[in-house]
């Protein structure tokens, strides 16, 4: 028989936390705190809108770009929370999630040859997708001693006649990481002086501890080089309902828009009425969650101090990442006698890159009693390992 | 300050002193005063435990009485209350609107026990008009929290 599969999806590797993902299941007593997606329920307020949409008989296909309605409220929205606006017609488009806009986004973008900048660690799907789109993914080493921020010294050594796309991933999954507004008016400038596009995945830009986000799109001369991509997993704790949305230019959203159209049709019905609610009257929930996670991400920094595990502090997300180099130890194997000794369950960083080597993702979206066992559990192995 | 102090442990009441001034990135002296200061005000008013009584096996009865009262001269729905909420066995008075004035909450061993207090003590009250006692069969949920289930985390336990 011919071989029935394509060499460029055969090439790609699957994602690195399988491995944990089948001993964690199998382990009685395992805490995990390996999970990206909150620990909230959706607000009950939200799903109730969800029900009675269904209860209505509103089961049918919405067009393509998604509800009207809610095409105007995320553009109220972003305006309101970032300054940035959109036309509801022609420079929105409500997708499954932010990773089918992430995926749509460099297909409608990207030429055979075009290289990708993509700053790691990061969330894993960029590069594959890049890849499938026909891309050339070039991976920035983020450091640590710029708190995983990417430099305009960075991207500038990253460029060459053929980038086109940078995908900008703040805040940042794995790291916890931000860009702030000076750190953005430097990328901003090289974007422009190179003449590239931006990707700017701002999906959990509700959940940053500092100062309110920025987007880069805000930035002078960048609204019409960037597509901003978000969604309402992270702030309205909706993972499950698989709902994004994908803003910028209409030029570049039209042709998002045909693949949407012929790969997907539109996003859930249920889903996009549920939105509605949520961005009429989920602010509160959004600003209560972001405090829970801003508790949780002190008492977390205050653990590591405590037991000496070095870790810089991030502003965003609900991840942590500290430093593990001072055990001698690559971060899958720490991770597998962390998850074998203490039946803890950590995320390896390597899994968001190679440059994630000697560090770990550690998820706060777990209840502070939760939080509390395991950061016990840590803490015993690490004095375990400092006195072997 | 007050209020995030508040919020948290209107939820959480026995968490330690140290660990709540993590969490709200101040240090224990300020919440430390700031609750005792509280408590002197009767801001806070005590520091309860939600209990599952029927889990133990100890029978309780709790009944939801509506009372129309009288205020009498002079008197007022405060005293009327008062006079109330003085019995041991009354557990909360609230007054209300709608069709009847307060609404107590009663505590006992028995069903009997509980009529009892209301035909002996509360009904011949003087300014008491009429009561009708509700029983409670069921709690499902209590002080915000869902009393029978525990929530289990069903999230796929390694998500990147």
């Amino acid at each position: 028989m011919r071989d029935p599969l394509n060499k460029t999806i055969v090439n790609i590797q699957p994602s690195g936390i399988r491995k944990f993902f089948d001993i964690v299941g199998e382990m009685e007593g395992a805490i995990s705190l390996g999970v990206g997606e909150p620990d909230f329920d959706t607000p009950w307020h939200i799903r109730d809108e969800g029900i009675y949409s269904l209860e209505k008989g509103r089961t049918h296909y919405t067009s393509n770009a998604g509800l009207k309605e809610l095409k105007i409220e995320i553009d109220k929205f972003l305006t309101r929370r970032y300054g940035i606006s959109y036309d509801p017609n022609t420079e929105i488009m409500v997708t499954v999630g932010g990773s089918e806009a992430i995926d749509i986004a460099m297909r409608a973008m990207l030429d055979p040859g075009d290289e990708v900048l993509i700053p790691q660690p990061s969330y894993v799907s960029y590069v594959p997708c890049a890849v499938l789109a026909n891309g050339t993914p070039v991976i920035i080493e983020l450091q640590e001693k710029n708190e995983f921020r990417l430099t305009a010294e960075e991207l500038e050594a990253a460029i060459t006649p053929k980038t086109k796309l940078l995908v900008l991933p703040f805040p940042n999954n794995p790291t916890g990481a931000v860009m702030e507004k000076a750190d953005l008016e430097k990328i901003a400038e090289v974007v422009i002086k190179h003449d590239l596009y931006v990707l700017s995945d701002e999906i959990y830009s509700e959940l940053t501890y500092l100062e309110n986000h920025v987007s880069i799109a805000s930035l002078p001369g960048m609204w019409e080089r960037t597509i901003v991509i978000n969604g309402f997993s992270k702030s309205h704790a909706m993972t499950g309902w698989r709902l994004g949305y994908a803003c910028g230019p209409a030029v570049i959203l039209k042709q998002m828009l045909k693949i949407h159209q012929y790969a997907i049709m539109c996003a859930p019905t249920t889903s996009q009425y549920a939105a509605v609610e949520a961005l009429r009257n989920g602010d509160d929930d959004v600003k209560a969650m972001r405090e829970e996670y801003d508790g949780r991400r002190r008492y977390l920094l205050h653990r590591f101090k405590e037991m000496g595990l070095s870790c810089f502090e991030p502003f965003g997300a609900f991840y942590m990442f500290p430093c593990i180099k001072e055990f001698g130890m690559t971060s899958d194997e720490f991770a597998t006698r962390l998850l074998n000794s203490q039946k803890l369950a950590v995320v390896p960083g390597t899994a968001f890159g190679d440059c994630g080597e000697g560090f770990l993702r550690i998820s706060y979206a777990y209840s502070l009693e939760n939080l509390k066992k395991a950061m016990d559990r840590l803490e015993a192995f690490i004095t375990e390992l400092r006195n072997a | 300050m007050r209020e995030k102090i508040l919020t948290f442990i209107e939820k959480n009441s026995r968490i330690d002193l140290k660990e709540l001034a993590i969490v709200l990135g101040v240090d224990e002296a300020t919440v430390m005063n700031e609750l005792e200061q509280m408590e002197e005000e009767r801001i806070i008013c005590g520091y309860h435990t939600l209990i599952d009584w029927d889990k133990v096996g100890i029978e309780k009865v709790t009944a939801l009485i509506e009372v129309r009262v009288t205020p009498q001269r002079g008197m007022g729905f405060d005293k009327v209350a008062e006079r109330i909420y003085n019995y041991p066995e009354v557990n909360s008075v609230y007054l209300i609107s709608g069709g009847f004035d307060f609404m107590v909450t009663i505590e006992g061993k028995t069903l009997r026990e509980v009529s009892q207090f209301v035909s002996d003590k509360l009904s011949p009250l003087d300014s008491i008009l009429s009561t009708k006692t509700n029983f409670i069969l069921k709690k499902y949920k209590d002080h915000g929290t869902v009393i029978a289930e525990q929530p289990k985390d069903e999230r796929i336990q390694m998500i990147p």
